[in-house]
């Protein structure tokens, strides 16, 4: 009974202590006009900003308010952190070799030869 | 006889909610390997660009907010559940399997488009990462539907109700997902 006791307590401490949550829903969705309104001006650091920068604050409400995150045991913060961290070291790790096709010793031929085809086909059936 | 999920509290917290956050943070590192891998070929691969272009921003967004509504319809179930009102709570569930319903619908429509047009799977690697991660959440989102379907069938009854917040928790970390996928796959063309 401990644990449904516990259950209903944090129920109510996540329902007394957060803004409406019509209100988060409503803050969501002009953050997704604007994500989607953003990249309209054609310029890279906007659509940036606005589309990932936004994604980042969504994603954020949605955890704070929605999965009230902020209210759980500290471990499960820990562990979602640990995980996100896994991510970091997945792309620190393998970046390098796959964002760029060339290095000091090393020169990835298929990749430069596929970019060079993809962008060669693009410009002759811009529809495909 | 109570489950042990509902019953045992040895970490401070339900062992069934704490069993969902382990679910969260298995299925981080699945989706987080794909998006990250995602994101190193889109900047190693500037005609990925190109590729997007043919994704339909407009389905996109409508399916952001299905599933923003959907997991509004979620967190009122949890605090429905919270007060005992296992009926409303129970209406607001199928209300979020509705969401989910839309969702499939429209990324059908989208997929069935874009098939039509020749753009499969095998297309090439954008295809490839577009099918997968777009299919993997697809498969996600039916799971929480169908779990969703089982829990609202008993808050109605006014049983097991703790576990309106338990499948909520996953139905806001599916939205979580969507919301990257969405800029990665449909906004940055």
């Amino acid at each position: 009974m401990s644990s449904e006791n516990d259950t209903e307590k944090k129920s109510d401490e996540s329902h007394a202590h957060h803004p409406s949550y019509v209100k988060i829903w409503a803050i969501l969705v002009v953050l997704l006009g604007l994500s989607v309104a953003g990249p309209h001006l054609g310029i890279e650091i906007i659509t940036l900003i606005t589309a990932f920068g936004i994604a980042v604050v969504k994603a954020y409400l949605v955890a704070k308010h929605f999965m009230h995150v902020n209210l759980e045991k500290r471990y499960v913060v820990y562990l979602i952190a640990t995980c996100l961290g896994f991510m970091g070291l997945l792309y620190a790790g393998v970046a390098p070799d796959v964002m760029r096709h060339s290095g000091r010793n090393w020169h990835n031929l298929a990749a430069q030869d596929e970019v060079k085809r993809a962008i060669a086909e693009h410009a002759h059936h811009p529809k495909e | 006889m109570r489950p042990v999920a509902t019953t045992r509290s040895a970490t401070g917290m339900p062992t069934g909610r704490l069993a969902v956050w382990w679910l969260i943070a298995s299925e981080i590192v699945i989706f987080g390997g794909l998006l990250t891998s995602y994101v190193m070929h889109r900047i190693g691969h500037p005609e990925f660009g190109d590729y997007a272009a043919h994704t339909n921003t407009a389905a996109g967004a409508i399916n952001t907010l299905v599933l923003l509504t959907s997991s509004l319809a979620a967190v009122l179930a949890h605090q429905a559940a919270g007060q005992g009102d296992g009926k409303k709570a129970a209406r607001l569930l199928w209300f979020t399997v509705l969401g989910g319903v839309c969702f499939l619908f429209i990324k059908a429509f989208e997929w069935t488009h874009e098939i039509r047009e020749g753009l499969v799977i095998s297309k090439n690697m954008f295809w490839a990462f577009y099918y997968t991660a777009t299919g993997l959440h697809g498969l996600h989102v039916i799971v929480g539907m169908i779990a969703m379907m089982i829990i609202a069938r008993d808050a109605a009854k006014g049983r097991e109700l703790q576990r309106v917040e338990n499948v909520g928790l996953y139905w806001h970390f599916v939205d979580v997902v969507w919301i990257f996928l969405f800029p990665l796959l449909y906004i940055a063309k």
